[in-house]
This record gives C-alpha cells, sequence and structure tokens, in this order.
C-alpha cells in the first residue's frame, strides 16, 4: 500500500484563475479600440446636430411634448386597467371547469397573443369599412384602450392565470370549509394572493404597453391626440431633424426606468417573502 | 339523532380504493379520536364529512341533514363544521383578526363590529388575543394552528373536524395546541379528530377509531382500543407507534 507523499504536484501552464484573466483583459482592450475608434471617426458636430439640437429640445417642449407625454400616460394607462380586468375574466375563464368557457379563453388568449400588435391595430383603422357608422365613445380615447386594452388582456390572463395556480389549493379548502362559495372563495382569498404573486410580472406587462401605445399612430389619430411617438416623429419630419424623436424617446425612458426599478424592487421583496 | 351520520361510504383516487365502506356515526358532544396508518383512508374519511372529497358512494348526514345529496345547500351546511388543516392554511394576506372575521362577514352577514368581538373572544379563548394585528408569517407554526382553531370557532360550529393538526408543528409546540383542543372537549364541542397524539386520544378522546386499509379495524373506549386493542392490526401498529425504535423480530 503506498502511503500519499506531501510531494507538490508539479502542473504546467496557467491556472484556470490567470488564464479567465488574460482573456479578460484582452476584452477589455477590444473594447478600448472599439470606442476609441468610434470616438475619432465619427462626425460628432453632425451627430449633435441631427440628434441632440438644444434648440429644437426646447421647440419641442414648447409645442407640446408634455401633451404629448401626458396622453401616453393615459392611453397606458386605459390599456392596462381594460387588459387588468379582461386578462383576469379570461384567466377565470381558462380555469374554469365549464368547458366553452375555457375553449373561449384559450382560443382569444392563443390568437391575440400570436398576433403582431401592429396587426390588431391596423384593423382596427380598417374597421369602419366592415361596420359602417361605427363608432366607438369617448373618441380618440376609446379606440385606443380598447385595440390596446384587447391585446393587452391576451398576456396578462396568461400572467394571472399562473398566479391563480400559484396559490396553494389548502387556501381554497379553508375557505370553502368556511362556508364560501367558490366564487367568493376566489374573489376574497385566491384573487388578493394571485395579484400580490404577478404583480412584478404585471408591472413588466405595463412597461410593454408604455411602448406599445406608440402603435396608436397606425389608427390614425388626429394630430391633437398624437402620443409622444407621433409627436415626435411628426416635429422631426416637420423640422428635418431627429431632435424631437430623441426627446421623445427620453420621455419614454423617464416612465419606463423607474417601472424597471420598481419590478426589481417587487421582485426582491417577493424572494425575501418566500 | 346522531349529528354526523355515514353509510356504506366509499371512495377512490384512480384505481386506489381509499375507502371501503365505511359506517360511521359521531354522537352530539362526542369527541372521538381517528388513528391508523399512514395511507388508511383516515383523512379522507374527515374530509368526506364536510364533502372536501366528494365521495363515489354511500351518503353522509351532518344534522340530519345528507350533504352527499347534489341538491344540498352545501355552503350552509359547512359552515356549521368547523375544519383544522395539518397546513393550517391561514389566509396569508389578512391580519390574524381579518383571518377570523372574513368569513363572517361575507358569509354570515354579521356586521364588522360584531364579528370583531365574536373573532376576539375566540382569539382570547386559544390564548392568542395580543396577536390580533399580526400577519400570519409573524407566527410560530403553534400559534398559526391556534388561530385557525379560532377561524373555525368565530363560524359558531356544531362539530370540528381536526385533521392531524399537530403533524406539522415542532415538538415543542405541540403542547399548546393540544391544550386548546383538550380545552375545547371540556366545554362540550363535537370533535372529530384524525392525529397520531396517543395520550391525546387516551386522555380526551370519548372514542377511539382505529382503521386500517380503508376500513375501520375496531372502535371504543380508549382505555380499551388503545390499552387492550382486540386487533392483530392494531396492536402492531401501536407499538411502532408507542415505540419507535422498537425492532420487530421479523424485520
Amino acid at each position: 500500500m503506498s502511503v500519499p507523499t506531501t510531494d507538490t504536484v508539479e502542473r504546467k501552464g496557467l491556472s484556470p484563475r490567470q488564464r479567465a484573466q488574460r482573456s479578460r483583459w484582452i476584452q477589455y482592450a477590444i473594447l478600448v479600440v472599439m470606442v476609441l475608434v468610434a470616438a475619432f471617426t465619427a462626425n460628432w458636430g453632425q451627430i449633435a446636430d441631427v440628434f441632440f439640437k438644444p434648440e429644437f429640445i426646447k421647440s419641442a417642449f414648447e409645442n407640446g411634448m408634455l401633451d404629448a407625454l401626458v396622453k401616453t400616460l393615459e392611453y397606458t394607462a386605459g390599456a392596462f386597467v381594460i387588459g387588468l380586468v379582461g386578462g383576469t375574466i379570461l384567466a377565470l375563464m381558462r380555469l374554469s371547469s365549464v368547458g366553452p368557457y375555457r375553449w373561449l379563453s384559450t382560443a382569444y388568449i392563443e390568437f391575440f397573443r400570436g398576433l403582431p400588435a401592429i396587426v390588431v391595430f391596423i384593423a382596427f383603422s380598417l374597421l369602419p369599412l366592415a361596420f359602417e357608422g361605427m363608432t366607438i365613445p369617448w373618441d380618440p380615447y376609446g379606440v385606443v384602450w380598447l385595440a390596446l386594452g384587447i391585446v393587452a388582456a391576451a398576456y396578462m390572463a396568461e400572467v394571472i392565470r399562473a398566479g391563480i395556480q400559484a396559490v396553494p389549493k389548502g387556501q381554497v379548502e379553508a375557505a370553502r370549509s368556511l362556508g364560501m362559495p367558490a366564487g367568493l372563495a376566489t374573489r376574497k382569498i385566491v384573487l388578493p394572493q394571485a395579484f400580490r404573486i404577478v404583480l412584478p410580472p404585471l408591472t413588466n406587462d405595463l412597461i410593454l404597453l408604455v411602448k406599445d401605445s406608440s402603435l396608436v399612430f397606425i389608427i390614425g389619430t388626429a394630430a391633437d391626440a398624437y402620443e409622444l411617438t407621433g409627436f415626435g416623429r411628426d416635429l422631426a419630419n416637420t423640422e428635418a431633424n431627429l431632435t424631437p424623436l430623441v426627446t421623445a424617446g427620453f420621455c419614454y425612458l423617464i416612465i419606463t426606468l423607474p417601472l424597471g426599478i420598481l419590478v426589481r424592487r417587487l421582485e426582491a421583496k417577493a424572494a425575501r417573502t418566500r | 339523532m346522531a349529528l354526523v351520520e355515514i353509510k356504506n361510504l366509499n371512495k377512490s383516487f384512480g384505481s386506489n380504493h381509499v375507502l371501503r365502506g365505511i359506517d360511521f356515526t359521531v354522537e352530539q358532544g362526542e369527541v372521538v379520536c381517528v388513528i391508523g396508518p399512514s395511507g388508511s383512508g383516515k383523512s379522507t374519511l374527515l374530509r368526506c364529512v364536510n364533502l372536501l372529497e366528494q365521495p363515489q358512494e354511500g351518503q353522509v348526514f351532518v344534522r340530519g341533514e345528507e350533504i352527499t345529496d347534489r341538491d344540498c345547500h352545501l355552503d350552509a351546511a359547512r359552515q356549521q363544521i368547523g375544519m383544522v388543516f395539518q397546513q393550517f392554511n391561514l389566509f396569508p394576506h389578512l391580519s390574524v383578526l381579518q383571518n377570523c372575521t372574513v368569513a363572517q362577514i361575507t358569509v354570515l352577514k354579521r356586521k364588522q363590529a360584531h364579528a370583531e368581538q365574536i373573532a376576539r373572544a375566540n382569539l382570547e379563548r386559544v390564548g392568542l388575543s395580543e396577536k390580533v394585528t399580526a400577519y400570519p408569517a409573524q407566527l410560530s407554526g403553534g400559534q398559526m394552528q391556534r388561530v385557525a382553531i379560532a377561524r373555525a370557532l368565530s363560524m359558531d360550529p356544531a362539530l370540528m373536524l381536526f385533521d392531524e393538526p399537530t403533524s406539522a408543528l415542532d415538538p415543542e409546540l405541540v403542547g399548546d395546541v393540544l391544550t386548546v383542543m383538550r380545552k375545547l372537549a371540556l366545554d362540550g364541542m363535537t370533535m372529530l379528530v384524525v392525529t397520531h397524539e396517543m395520550a391525546f386520544a387516551r386522555e380526551v378522546a370519548d372514542r377511539v377509531v382505529f382503521m386500517d386499509g380503508g376500513v375501520i379495524v375496531e372502535q371504543g373506549p380508549p382505555a380499551d382500543v388503545i390499552g387492550n386493542p382486540q386487533h392483530q392490526r392494531t396492536r402492531t401498529f401501536l407499538r411502532r407507534v408507542l415505540d419507535p425504535t422498537h425492532v420487530e423480530p421479523t424485520s
């Protein structure tokens, strides 16, 4: 029987740590070169003129960028409410023991989830062709909320369904054993817990909705109903300069970045309580 | 008239025949403990009493009303049957007080103040009056189970079902829950308890039911069933439960 010796083992070459370090230095070097090339080759004066011209930023706000920002928020908020209510109904239908409810909601969800939102918007813009004389109330809000909400409901239904299914079965049993009818148990016990579970992914859907509201221009809203993208695009065209559109882009970030931070906070909180 | 009467109850999960023709009654004011090995069907029997499990065959009567009748007002019948679960199943999004009032307000249509008064009285009964504003996550297992008992009692049930109420608890917390249950029994509550706590069954139960393989093997006063079992299966089970380190000569 051999006795293990205390002699050190000879190994050749770099250790895994040294190799990882070397490859990282190479990556940094490539990055620095790319930045330097970009910095020296680009025509910064022209880029600043086309994208970030201060006077156009000023004129964008003077001409109603803030109104467009408010419109974006209004369109998003209304669509979110429709999506939330519709999504909840669809999720409950999908989990129903009644066959036709399940089939209907599955068909709806698969249809609108598989369709590009832009197709739905184009269809909405052509709606008057199919239904002559039909008007959707609260113009322009009604059409926008409906078009955005119809698509959002399909996405949210799947999220909410997952949340409902994540509520332990014992919760329903406890509620039913106290004499609560099924509907009451769902409303008072299951849904409040389900929404708590899906708050982070629902906030994510809200962010997507903020951006999807930019598709509204396809419906062909009047100029005074422009949201950020429509407004920025219009102004960029008339002034032959991209600055208004870039400004509109930053306005989106003003909305979406805090929401993103909120999602991360909510996720961290959910992880803690679990 | 018996408070609970069960006739020829049969229940299967797929090909697994869990209850095989159970006949069983619980009298008003009686404390019945159901014991038996795991998989013997004792929890399923308990869950059939308030129809959380739907039996394939047989009848269940509670206060003379057949709850297995398809046209029975099941929710109304369940109001008089309190149930305590192994995993507590408290509502985590509601405070301790709201856990005890939500069904009173929504189902019994009690005014909020009245419901809270009843809830506080029951929380005091289980020794948790200082926890009314806490949330379930802030409680220990023993405290959660006592809240669950208070929640069930707040509906003024005629019967209380306990499904292994201490099995999920740390050993040092079991006593608190059993003390509350003992007090409840002394107050005259009708109780049907599935349990592995033999000392509790021996002391508190009026009758002990031993189940194995989906049938009731024997039942009677605890001194007989636990103290002097007649069936070999009962003896084997009790020996294993009362002395877990005991090694069977054959094994």
